[in-house]
Parts: C-alpha cells; sequence; structure tokens
C-alpha cells in the first residue's frame, strides 16, 4: 500500500487553515482600510458649509396681481381678495402641497393681532384644501416656544381643525443654507423640511409696525424661517429680509389688515395698540403687497429699504395701484 | 540572535523611539524638533483609535492606514504588538519584571494565575467601541428612516442564511431557536435606530483608557512639562497643563499595578490588547507545547507576565508573545509554532456575553448622557475656545482622542487640557487659555493640526488660517472673539491710560481701534484717554490682548467662543 499518500497531518491543516483566516482578515481589514480612506464619510461634514439654494414657489405665467377685498370678517375678506385675483384655483392645483408661512412669532392670544390669525389660516388652509390640495402645512419657526406659540395663537386648533398639518419646528427641520449672492444669509440654519417636498408656499401674517424694520408684513414674514441664533440679523435688517427675498418666491402673500398693529411692534400686547382697517391683501407680487400694507401705517415704500432693496433683487415691484383690484363688502 | 534578545530589541527600539519623537515634539524648526519628525507615527499603529474614528466617521484619515500594520501583525502572530512594539506595555513589562525580582516560585505562580476581573478590559473595549460607533450608527438609523422597505429586504435574506445555518447537524432545534431570537433582536435593534438615530452621537474622549493615546497625553502634560521645568533642555521655558495631577495619578495608577501583578493594565484594563486579542485567535503561528506531559516545574508559568497558562490549557488571547516561557522550559517543550499547543487551547477569550452587551448599551448610552450636560449639541460652552482647524464641536468629539500631542506642539503652550469646560467628556481634549501660556495663539503657527493623527484639528495652511490667497473670501480661521470688561478695564473705570491691547494685536490691520476721550475728573482735572473698542471683523481670537492685559486676576479684555468660524452656529457678526 504504499502508493497510498500519508494520512493528512490535523495539526498542519489546522494552520493551514488558520492562516487562511487570518489572510482573509487581513483582506477584509485592507479592503475596508483602502474604502474607508477614500470614503467621504456618513454625515456631520467636516466643514459645515451651506448649500447655495433658491425655493421658487411662484406660479408661473401667472403675472403680478394683486387683490384687495375690505371687510371685517377676515374669511369673507380673504374670499373678496381671491376672487379679485381670480380665485385660489389659479394658484393651487389638486393634489398640491401647500407650505402655509404663517407668523406664529408670540405666545399671545389672536385678538392681540402680534400673530396670523386664526380665522384666516382655518379659511385659507379650507380654500387650499377645495383647490385640490392633498395636504396643507402650517409652518413657522417661532421666537418664543413653538408649542406654547402655536397654541396660544389658536393656529394650531385653526389647522387642525380644518385638516392641515402644523410642523413644528425641531432641530432636524434646519439646514444649512447660503442665500445666491448673498452676503448675510450664509452657512445658516434654515426651515427647510416643511419646504422639501411642497409645490406651493403662501406667506400670510398680520400688518403690523416693527420697530427696528419699519413694518413687518409677508416679506419680514420670511424671518421665520431662519433658525439658529438669528438675532444677529438685526445688525442689518433690512438687507436680511432682501436676501430671504431671494431665497424663497411665495406663490402668494395675505396681509391681513383688519386690524393692524399701529404702535408697539412686533410684539403688541395692548388692544390699544391695534387700529382697524378692515382689508385683506392676496398677491403674488410680495413687494406689492407690502407697499400696500406700508401706506396702510403711514409709510411711503421708500421708509422701508427692504421694500427697495427687495425690488432690486427682482422680487417684485413697489407699484401696487396699478395691480390693485379691491372688492367690497359688507361685514 | 534569539526571538527572545530580539523581543527586548524591539521593544527597546520602540520605546527608545517614543522617547525621541516626545523630545522632538518640542515645536521649531530644527532637526531636534517637531519639523522633520513623524511623531504620530506610533498612535497611527493603534488600531484601536483607527477603529474608533473609522466606526465614528465612515471613514478614515490616511495615515492611520498604519493601523493595518499592526492588524496583519496580530492576525499572523497574536498579541505581538503588546510584547514586543507597546511602549507602555514595555514599561509595564519592565516594572513587572522589577517587582518580582527577589520573589520567589511560588509568589510568580500565584501572580501568573488566571482572574476573572480580566473581563473588565473587554467591557472598557465594548464601552469605548460603543461610544465611539454612536454617528455610524446614526447615520443607518437615518438611512433606514429614508428606506424602511430596504431595510427589511435586507434583514429576510440575513435571517435565512442564520436559518439555513443553524439547521446544520444536530443541533437544529437549539439553532432555530437562536435564529428566532436573533431575528427578534435585530428587527428591535433596527427599530431602535430608526427612531432613536437623532440621540446616537460619537464620542473618541471615551476611550481614555486606550494605551498609547493615554501614554503620549501622559508624556506631553505631565513628563515633558516636569522635563521643562526641571532641566529646561527641550524647551527653554517652563510649562503647565491643566489637570496633570490626575493625568499623573492615573499613570502612576497604571504602572504601579504591576508590583501587584506583572503587566495588570494590559490584561485587565487596556481595551487595544482586548482587540488584539480577539484578532489574534486566527494567527496561524503560537506558542505551543510540543507534548501534553512536562515535570510542572512550573517555570514557564512564573515566567509569564501575561497569565496565559503556557504549561497548561494555553490562553492565546492573553499571550504577549514574550516568548519568556520558551527560554526558561527546562525540556525545551515550548516554542513558537505553526501549531496548537499539545496540552491543549482554552477556547477564548470567552467573551463575557452578558458584560460585553452591557459594555456595548453603556458605551452607547454614555455618550447621548453626557450630552446632556456638555457641549456637542450645539450649545456652545462660553469659555472653551478650540485651537484653530478645529471641527465644529460634535464633529470634533467625534475624532478627538485627547492624546495631548498638539499640546505639546503649540509653542506659546496656550493649549491646555480643557477640564470640565464643555462637561465630563472633553477633559482632556485641547483648548486654548490665553491667560496661560506666553503669548495666545500664534497667528503664524498651525503646529497643532499638523500633528492631530485624526483630523479632529485640521492641518490647515498659513494661507486659510490667515484668509489669505483661495481663502480671501472666507475670511482668517476665527476662533473666538475678544469683549472688553468695561468694569476691569483701566482707561474705562479708572481713567488711566493703558491700551496695550491695542498695541500688541497682531491684526493689520489692528482689530482693537482706541477711541479718544476727554474725561473730567472729581478733582476739575482733564484727562485724554484712549479706550479699547474691539472690530468684531477683524479680531481673530487670538488672545494675545487678553495674554497681555495688565490687570492682574481676570483679564479686562477676555476672548470666548462667540464668533468662531467652525461653526456658523455661532456667527457673532453678519455680513462683514
Amino acid at each position: 500500500m504504499s502508493h497510498l499518500p500519508p494520512p493528512p497531518d490535523p495539526e498542519r491543516r489546522a494552520f493551514l487553515a488558520r492562516l487562511a483566516r487570518a489572510a482573509g482578515g487581513l483582506a477584509l481589514a485592507g479592503s475596508a482600510g483602502a474604502l474607508l480612506a477614500r470614503s467621504p464619510g456618513w454625515g456631520g461634514a467636516t466643514t459645515a458649509r451651506g448649500v447655495v439654494r433658491a425655493f421658487d414657489f411662484a406660479q408661473a405665467g401667472a403675472g403680478r396681481r394683486l387683490g384687495i377685498g375690505r371687510g371685517s370678517d377676515r374669511a369673507a375678506s380673504l374670499d373678496r381678495a381671491l376672487g379679485a385675483i381670480g380665485g385660489l384655483g389659479a394658484f393651487v392645483g389638486s393634489g398640491e402641497v401647500v407650505v402655509l408661512k404663517v407668523n406664529a412669532g408670540f405666545s399671545t392670544a389672536p385678538e392681540l393681532g402680534a400673530t396670523t390669525h386664526p380665522d384666516l389660516v382655518t379659511a385659507l388652509a379650507r380654500r387650499c384644501l377645495e383647490a385640490g390640495a392633498r395636504e396643507v402645512r402650517v409652518v413657522d419657526n417661532p421666537v418664543s416656544d413653538p408649542l406654547a406659540c402655536f397654541q396660544v395663537s389658536g393656529i394650531a386648533a385653526a389647522a387642525e381643525g380644518v385638516g392641515a398639518r402644523v410642523v413644528l419646528p425641531s432641530p432636524e427641520a434646519f439646514s444649512l443654507l447660503t442665500v445666491a449672492g448673498g452676503r448675510l444669509i450664509r452657512d445658516w440654519p434654515v426651515l427647510t423640511a416643511p419646504l422639501e417636498g411642497a409645490t406651493r408656499l403662501i406667506s400670510v401674517c398680520p400688518l403690523k409696525h416693527h420697530y427696528l424694520a419699519g413694518a413687518t408684513m409677508t416679506l419680514k414674514n420670511l424671518y421665520g424661517l431662519l433658525g439658529g441664533s438669528r438675532g444677529v440679523f438685526h445688525q442689518d435688517v433690512h438687507g436680511t429680509v432682501a436676501e430671504l427675498a431671494r431665497l424663497v418666491r411665495p406663490t402668494l402673500t395675505v396681509l391681513d389688515a383688519t386690524w393692524a398693529m399701529v404702535r408697539n411692534g412686533p410684539t403688541g400686547g395692548s388692544l390699544s395698540d391695534l387700529e382697524e382697517r378692515g382689508a385683506v391683501a392676496v398677491g403674488s407680487d410680495p413687494v406689492a403687497v407690502d407697499a400696500w400694507g406700508a401706506g396702510l401705517l403711514g409709510l411711503e415704500p421708500a421708509d422701508l429699504p427692504y421694500l427697495v432693496r427687495a425690488v432690486v433683487a427682482g422680487a417684485g415691484s413697489t407699484d401696487w395701484r396699478t395691480l390693485a383690484v379691491e372688492s367690497w363688502g359688507r361685514g | 540572535m534569539n526571538l527572545l534578545n530580539a523581543r527586548r530589541v524591539s521593544q527597546t527600539f520602540f520605546l527608545a523611539l517614543f522617547a525621541w519623537f516626545c523630545v522632538v515634539s518640542s515645536p521649531g524648526p530644527s532637526f531636534l524638533q517637531l519639523g522633520v519628525w513623524p511623531v504620530t507615527w506610533l498612535l497611527c499603529l493603534d488600531p484601536l483609535v483607527a477603529l474608533d474614528t473609522a466606526v465614528a466617521r465612515g471613514a478614515l484619515e490616511p495615515g492611520l492606514l498604519w493601523a493595518l500594520v499592526t492588524i496583519a501583525l496580530t492576525l499572523l502572530l497574536g498579541r505581538a504588538f503588546c510584547g514586543w512594539v507597546c511602549p507602555l506595555g514595555t514599561l509595564n513589562h519592565l516594572l513587572g519584571w522589577l517587582g518580582q525580582r527577589g520573589m520567589g516560585q511560588a509568589a510568580r505562580l500565584a501572580a501568573s494565575v488566571p482572574h476573572r476581573g480580566e473581563g473588565a478590559a473587554q467591557v472598557v473595549l465594548a464601552v469605548q467601541v460603543a461610544a465611539a460607533a454612536g454617528s455610524g450608527l446614526a447615520a443607518v438609523g437615518a438611512w433606514l428612516r429614508g428606506h424602511p422597505l430596504f431595510g427589511l429586504g435586507l434583514l429576510l435574506p440575513a435571517v435565512t442564511l442564520l436559518w439555513l445555518w443553524a439547521r446544520r447537524g444536530e443541533r437544529a432545534q437549539r439553532g432555530a431557536r437562536l435564529v428566532a431570537v436573533l431575528a427578534v433582536l435585530a428587527l428591535l435593534g433596527l427599530a431602535c435606530l430608526r427612531c432613536a438615530h437623532g440621540l446616537l452621537q460619537s464620542s473618541l474622549a471615551v476611550g481614555w483608557l486606550d494605551p498609547l493615546p493615554l501614554l503620549h497625553r501622559s508624556a506631553h502634560t505631565v513628563l515633558l512639562p516636569l522635563a521643562d521645568r526641571g532641566v529646561a533642555v527641550l524647551w527653554p521655558f517652563p510649562r503647565q497643563h491643566a489637570l496633570a495631577p490626575w493625568t499623573a495619578l492615573i499613570l502612576a495608577a497604571v504602572l504601579l499595578a504591576n508590583l501587584w501583578r506583572p503587566r495588570a493594565f494590559c490584561r485587565f484594563a487596556c481595551p487595544l490588547g482586548a482587540l488584539l486579542g480577539l484578532l489574534g485567535r486566527v494567527a496561524p503561528w503560537r506558542v505551543a507545547k510540543r507534548q501534553s506531559a512536562c515535570s510542572d516545574c512550573g517555570r514557564c508559568e512564573a515566567a509569564c507576565p501575561a497569565a496565559a497558562q503556557p504549561s497548561g490549557v494555553f490562553r492565546q488571547s492573553a499571550c504577549v508573545l514574550c516568548l519568556n516561557c520558551t527560554e526558561v522550559c527546562p525540556e525545551g517543550l515550548l516554542a513558537l509554532a505553526p501549531r496548537r499547543s499539545a496540552a491543549g487551547e482554552a477556547a477564548e477569550p470567552d467573551l463575557g456575553r452578558r458584560a460585553t452587551a452591557l459594555g456595548l448599551a453603556a458605551g452607547l448610552a454614555a455618550v447621548p448622557v453626557l450630552r446632556l450636560g456638555g457641549t456637542g449639541n450645539g450649545h456652545a460652552a462660553p469659555n472653551l475656545i478650540r485651537p484653530p482647524g478645529a471641527l465644529s464641536e460634535t464633529d470634533f468629539l467625534a475624532r478627538c482622542i485627547a492624546c495631548g500631542q498638539c499640546m505639546r506642539a503649540c509653542p506659546t503652550n496656550v493649549l491646555q487640557p480643557a477640564g470640565l469646560l464643555g462637561g465630563l467628556e472633553t477633559a482632556w481634549t485641547p483648548a486654548l487659555d490665553m491667560r496661560i501660556g506666553t503669548s495666545g495663539c500664534q497667528p503664524s503657527c498651525t503646529a497643532c493640526g499638523q500633528v492631530c493623527p485624526t483630523g479632529a484639528i485640521r492641518p490647515i495652511a498659513l494661507d486659510e488660517k490667515l484668509g489669505r490667497g483661495e481663502f480671501a473670501e472666507r475670511g482668517p480661521v476665527r476662533i473666538g472673539t475678544a469683549f472688553v470688561d468695561r468694569g476691569r478695564c483701566l482707561p474705562w473705570t479708572f481713567a488711566r491710560p493703558c491700551i496695550v491691547c491695542q498695541e500688541v494685536c497682531p491684526v493689520s490691520p489692528k482689530a482693537i481701534l482706541p477711541e479718544r476721550v476727554v474725561e473730567i475728573l472729581a478733582d476739575g482735572r482733564e484727562v485724554v484717554l484712549e479706550r479699547p473698542r474691539v472690530d468684531p471683523v477683524a479680531c481673530i481670537g487670538c488672545g494675545i490682548c487678553e495674554r497681555e492685559c495688565p490687570v492682574a486676576g481676570e483679564a479686562a479684555i477676555r476672548v470666548d467662543s462667540a464668533g468662531e468660524s467652525r461653526d456658523p452656529a455661532h456667527t457673532l457678526v453678519v455680513g462683514g
């Protein structure tokens, strides 16, 4: 039987098995190392830099329109103003996802006029849903505690009552952005998550005096999309609002001047800070809407440098008179 | 030369190399200084540093690829790194040997009996790796949130494979149960990841027992500063470092523990040893006994500093390949060989599943808990001023191993262990204390980033630091901003001339502007004063003003982290 090979040494086989495993381990570690050395890594950018972006929600071909609805009931005024510009259906179609950028800045009662009135939220959200919107998101990053602001202002209840959804500004909802050609908003956290997947954005807020900016209206309302310690932008509030106008082009803006806060803004805090103006404006040109609002506070567009700069930025025109279609009604 | 002597030569070489790298870690251009030597090399050999950064970042600094050499060595020969290379291992080896001199064989034998406390090293490893893996797991969770079905799809083939594997042989019943348990656990794990991904973060500072960073940190912030004070050979000025007494105590404990058991740290606490012990299980070559029976003289056991039981059931994952046993065996039965010991081998390391799972859970939980009380969640600790080039805080903590290299490389000694400035976690991580050291953060220096092995401090070029050339648009790297304390400033509060801060400001044009005022004092005298006002756009936070402010105690101009450019959220000035 000498032609048979000797039986294999079990230790030798075990050695070869270990050698193979060691080689396999090394190959694994080596390729993992090679991959990882080239990998960009997950999350947590090495140098956090903002993405240059813009959010254009403007309705193509709609042109500049401005409707003004008169009356003391916000919902009715809104409908008149919408009717004056051809109805909301011209701007919101079926299956759309609409963001209502409200002003929920402070946890004050709706009657005090510091926040978007819940009646207006209800009416606008309902009209959007009737126009076929698949989803209506109510969005703001308030100055004060977000939960308290949305609840005390009545906006949360109004939204939920009509089937819209309040999107709270959770930390993950912000991403770093840089405005193209911007000088101020660079690498800054912006509330973008609620805007992702949205097809329409409506900026809706009350007409208010603002100590620093002169007036806060539909363009200044976009300030509420900024995150972080955004107080630093008060160093150049007009430049910041103008950059926001470049960052976000709303589909429509709704300015509620049913009762305007004419002094002690933007917080107010007393009914005596409010005066009745009895009108709601809806427009596709935010600059024109704001220019109209400025007039109700006794201001000229030139008194508000951010309006002038927004015109330069191509966000619209302050000439509202040639656009305005008014609609009068009772109550 | 036999292998034992080769081991001694190797240990001496690497200890000497470590000592040499310490010597030449002092900043400067001479060949006796930082300029030319690869002083981070020993840290780069540490596979635990590589593993930690890899799981924390999903990426690896190219320098850390050196760890592959250690991994290869370990896969072939077991824990040879511990016995032949690791400078702390060598120190422990030496002290253990010294501590046992004159000791009888019975006492040595008692010290080399395996101890159940040795499992602690594996727990330390589990805690450290889990703490480092947080952001990696968070990335997986975030991905799962985006692709829920795909996550499940991955799970299905995995479970099928497991099931097939478990069905083989007669243990099918038990196997099937195991698969069911594993599948449920995996599902639960994925579900938890999906929900909790916002919670998990990485921290490498939790790995403060990693031997190479521990030794470097101790050398850089205790031993070398002692030498600077004593003989001033390496550096002409005395240097100081926060936490030095604590750092020294830990090093002393590590070293003195060798008197209780040789290589006590390596056996009971070292996470790197535990990792290499796991990898070294497959090593083809190992210490082996040629035949099972021997005279049981016990000499090999007494000579083994690792309690690896060379004469009995051999513990491959404990053996550091020092080869003492091969020399002392009177029958010549022990040798490094391509086979297993004839006396059998322990199926080690016994992972101690419960302890390891507990360690992993503790490590995962540790970071979110630490962050509840510290930095890394967007909250900027006002006095935590990180060196230029440091990443934003969360990223920084996911990379900094607290090795102290940057602190030694800093020419002014302004770079200090942060202590509790950012919570427990920041203890040995670098931060600037402007009042310590000779002259703040020198604008023309980028040394700290050049010696950082993990890229926690990026190796920035001078152009980037100063905002020149291609970085002109972005501006200089700002580590903080100086604020004048008008209640302490001499011209502001005592109507006495000073303006030292403006004089020493290295920025051009100056970031401190003197404002001339005339004041009428109580006695009617008129004084002309120059009061400092900081230009927050020009100020880079170098802290030289704070260093030189003549007001003793708390300076009247102080840098805090406002405006640091590493995190846009800390912006102080907009629009330039």
